[in-house]
């Protein structure tokens, strides 16, 4: 008796139209991961490259509130095409959940992710943006084994268990031959880079005012300093 | 028609699986519909009538499509139960027919209104058989 997965076959068709795959990660909660993701995302979108932005923290999913996206829904074609949101192809669980908890175990997280990367239709893109759910579980396990081409973007804080998660999380991508574009160290208090950071973004106060306001966010000092740091890198 | 999303990983996955067994030709395959995902059969039919064009190995392969009823097994109270009575408004089926996960966001178990339960059986799309001829 055959049992087969036919969904996992057409992803990488899914994804083969795009260009770069960034992973925005980092494995402790709370440090600034889908800020990051959706700021960056906005900086590529504005710089006129053609932009995605994937939110994998099916638990927290915050993206939509982070971009100020409501009332948005994909559009069925052949598949599901992501919304247009301040000119970043969006998707999200949200949209499906209408804003109530997901209460998934992580055999069906997994099942999800598979779902969703098996019927959504990205099209052309430069960047590929995926915000990432702390730890390393099965969104982080789903995304190295299906799109292989990502490059990870790690963000940690200046705390000590910030730093220490890091350096283990750095140590598999780097056994998993998982490309690392750099990390970003968030929330700091400026000063000097840390050893091994790509750059320091300092805590911003006006950042929570600035969110669910897109154009607001893009003017903030964390967009700048984030602007800054990744500027080498595209 | 999200539909020809799943029916095109179908129809290339059946393709692909011929090709690893050495089929020199693929007869038939067995397509099970979960009852949780409700796809539209006619559409997905359809898709998969169109998209023989692109995939010439499974032009003359017979798709057979097999309803399966969903199950589900509650981790807190391990009461089974199917879908058929769980309450669900149209809108909800639809999110669930796009990504039958969200099952736990609307359904809950109605003996111990847990959200934590196993799709046992009928989650959504898969291929249970592929004949063919070596």
């Amino acid at each position: 008796m055959t049992n087969i997965d036919p969904r996992p076959c057409v992803i990488e068709e899914r994804l083969k139209n795009i260009k770069r795959v960034i992973a925005v990660t980092g494995w402790k909660g709370g440090i600034g991961k889908s800020v990051t993701a959706c700021t960056l995302a906005l900086l590529l979108a504005r710089k006129g490259y053609k932009t995605g932005l994937f939110d994998l923290d099916f638990a927290g999913a915050s993206d939509h509130l982070i971009l100020g996206a409501n009332g948005l829904f994909p559009k069925e074609e052949k598949g599901l095409e992501p919304p247009v949101h301040e000119g970043v192809k969006f998707m999200s669980v949200v949209f499906f959940s209408e804003n109530k908890a997901v209460p998934l175990r992580g055999a069906n997280v997994s099942d999800a992710i598979i779902e969703l990367l098996a019927i959504t239709q990205w099209g052309e893109l430069d960047f590929l943006v995926l915000d990432m759910p702390p730890g390393i579980n099965d969104a982080a396990l789903d995304v190295m084994r299906f799109a292989r081409k990502a490059e990870v973007l790690a963000v940690t804080t200046p705390s000590v268990l910030a730093h220490d998660v890091l350096a283990r999380s750095l140590d598999l991508y780097k056994k998993l031959k998982v490309p690392v574009l750099g990390v970003i160290e968030n929330m700091s208090a400026g000063g000097r880079k840390p050893k091994g950071a790509l750059a320091v973004i300092r805590t911003d106060r006006g950042l929570e005012k600035a969110l669910g306001r897109p154009v607001s966010l893009l003017k903030t000092r964390f967009a700048a300093d984030l602007g800054r740091a990744v500027s080498g890198l595209f | 028609m999200h539909e020809w999303a799943l029916a095109e990983s179908v129809i290339k996955s059946a393709v692909e699986h011929a090709g690893t067994e050495k089929l020199k030709k693929l007869k038939e395959t067995g397509v099970v519909f979960g009852e949780l995902q409700a796809i539209d059969k006619e559409i997905f039919v359809f898709a998969l009538e169109e998209l023989r064009r692109q995939f010439p190995a499974a032009a003359a392969c017979k798709f057979k499509i097999i309803l399966e009823p969903a199950t589900f097994r509650c981790k807190a109270c391990t009461h089974e139960f199917p879908l058929k009575g769980l309450r669900k408004t149209k809108d909800e089926a639809e999110f669930i027919h796009f990504v039958p996960e969200m099952a736990h966001t609307f359904l809950k178990c109605p003996k111990c209104k847990s959200p934590d339960f196993e799709i046992a059986k009928g989650r959504g799309v898969h291929i249970s058989y592929i004949k063919g001829d070596r």
